[in-house]
């Protein structure tokens, strides 16, 4: 079986490429994450989400084996990064914020340098191609925009071919034409049977990208769903809002119908003054999952 | 599924090798100020004391010729990798470096080949300035060239591992630096670069003693000075045996040092 093929998407499969169990880190006394727990199918896109600070980036660095954690159990691509050594790194591959190996070498000579970290790299021509960047080959990295960079990073994280990429942010900072033409690199990846593991704060990007998303916040996972039935809970909650000689009340509801024929039943012969009903959008869903709604998600 | 093992450490550190004399050829602020201070400072001091001597009566050009080597080594070795691998690191150059889980002994070994090809070129641009600018003679015989030889890839080896050592110094980039400057300048007037050492104070000879920049001065004083010179050494010789013991203890204790405190990230 091989890793990259240009079938088309291939379903998630039932094998898991990474479980975590109430894993815990705290750093001087704060609690970073607090009793994670996930599992991310082979073949899967699976998006972190969560606002700043939330303990997304220490997640993604305890799997990628370069931060120790305090407690849980962590297996990924059936070992513990913690321990795990070079053969499992190789199957492993991570889109990293940081430089490549100097500003003054030119994108070529960056992916051929590269390449020899590798057992069999993907040549440099189909990375370029691959990542749009055919064109600016003899460009020196510190000429790149920010987007091209991000792109660059991109090849060197699948030039060993791997078989589980994570990225942590890769669109912050991107403007809008960037981060389409970035997310359309990871359908890419996805669609040639890479698992990916990202995180993002960006709920369109999670939304637009995953398989399942799960939101974390404070440390804790407080939901884990596929993009659209994210926060189902909540979503049945609908907001009645009417005038109510001159005052506004408002009642959350999950049979916005019941309330409504009550509502109508007093007002038999006239209109209910400002009548809405409303349901929250995903953004609404998503500020009440990691915000101050979070104790109402427990339905 | 099965994968072809990863390359091996010697693979990745020949790589490294030819990716760091590549950028060290595009950073020109470097090259220039590695090639040009050993023979900037040959010429100032060359010019303005040129017609001194020091103890035994040898030209003062030899004597400083012996210490800009000494302190070129320094510069192209200790200095230099000081500052680039904490910019590495701050770039997060290094944590990619990790994250392919590349052997740290290949990243040195890379940092260790940049620093003795580029000390020899160094040492090739500053010896004919020397000798046909000043009149220093060269060494006599194979054995002075073989004695240069070890002296310099010693200190080279030295100031490569302790180097990588300074760099995990706590602060950003620039203040590690400054910090790795002001020691080399310091230990530059101790170690009898710009003074001849005997007439330096005793308890400056001794703290100097303790560093390798006064073994590296005094190994290259053996081979740019005559053979009567060694008697006014402070022990009266050349002393090889106790300049070799000196470097290669501080190039084990270097290792020990940077294998104790290297770090990929801040």
């Amino acid at each position: 079986m091989t890793t990259t093929g240009l079938q088309p998407p291939p379903a998630a499969t039932d094998r898991a490429a990474l479980t975590v169990r109430g894993l815990r880190k705290q750093y001087a006394g704060r609690s970073v994450l607090d009793g994670v727990d996930l599992e991310v199918r082979a073949g899967e896109c699976f998006a972190l989400l969560g606002p700043n600070g939330a303990g997304k980036t220490t997640a993604i660095e305890v799997l990628e084996g370069v931060r120790s954690r305090d407690a849980g159990e962590v297996t990924v691509l059936g070992e513990d990064p913690a321990t795990a050594g070079r053969a499992w790194r190789a199957r492993i591959g991570v889109v990293s914020q940081g430089e490549a190996a100097g500003p003054a070498l030119t994108v070529q000579e960056t992916l051929d340098h590269f390449a020899a970290y590798h057992a069999t790299p993907r040549s440099t021509a189909d990375l370029l191609d691959a990542v749009g960047l055919a064109d600016s080959s003899g460009t020196r990295v510190a000429r790149l925009s920010g987007g091209q960079r991000r792109r660059l990073a991109v090849a060197l994280g699948v030039q060993g071919r791997p078989e589980l990429v994570f990225l942590d942010e890769p669109t912050t900072g991107m403007d809008p034409v960037a981060r389409r033409q970035f997310w359309q690199l990871i359908r890419e990846l996805r669609a040639a049977g890479t698992t990916v593991l990202l995180t993002t704060h960006y709920l369109d990007e999670a939304a637009e990208l995953a398989d399942r998303v799960g939101v974390i916040a404070a440390g804790r996972l407080v939901e884990v769903a596929p993009p659209d039935e994210l926060g189902a809970a909540l979503r049945r909650q609908a907001t009645v809002r009417w005038l109510d000689d001159g005052a506004w009340r408002e009642v959350r509801t999950e049979q916005p119908a019941a309330v409504l024929r009550d509502l109508l039943a007093e007002h038999p012969h006239g209109e209910v003054p400002g009548l809405a009903v409303t349901r929250p959008g995903l953004e609404d869903v998503y500020l009440q999952l990691v915000g101050a709604g979070a104790p109402e998600v427990d339905a | 599924m099965s994968r072809p093992a990863p390359p091996s450490a010697a693979r990745i550190a020949l790589a490294r090798v030819r990716l760091e004399l590549r950028l060290f050829a595009r950073e020109r602020q470097l090259v220039v100020f590695s090639f040009a201070y050993p023979v900037v400072m040959m010429v100032v001091f060359g010019s303005v004391l040129g017609g001194t001597t020091t103890p035994g009566g040898i030209p003062f050009p030899a004597y400083f010729l012996a210490g800009i080597a000494a302190t070129g080594i320094m510069l192209t070795s200790f200095q230099a990798l000081a500052a680039s691998i904490a910019v590495e690191r701050e770039t997060g150059q290094l944590e990619r470096l990790q994250l392919l889980g590349a052997p740290p002994v290949a990243y040195f070994a890379g940092k260790a080949g940049q620093v003795l090809v580029t000390t020899a070129a160094q040492l090739l641009v500053l010896l004919p300035v020397a000798r046909y600018g000043y009149d220093v003679p060269m060494p006599p015989d194979l054995a002075h060239w073989v004695t240069f030889a070890w002296v310099a890839v010693l200190g080279a080896l030295a100031g490569t591992v302790l180097g990588i050592a300074a760099s995990a110094l706590r602060g950003s980039a620039a203040s590690v630096t400054t910090g790795v400057s002001a020691i080399a300048i310091v230990l530059q007037f101790f170690s009898g670069v710009f003074f001849a050492f005997p007439e330096l104070p005793g308890w400056m000879q001794q703290a100097a003693a303790l560093f390798p920049l006064k073994w590296l001065t005094q190994g290259m004083r053996s081979v740019f000075l005559p053979e009567r010179a060694a008697a006014f050494e402070v022990a009266g010789g050349w002393e090889h045996g106790r300049t070799a013991l000196v470097l290669l203890a501080w190039v084990l204790i270097g290792l020990a040092l940077c294998s104790r405190t290297f770090r990929w990230r801040r």
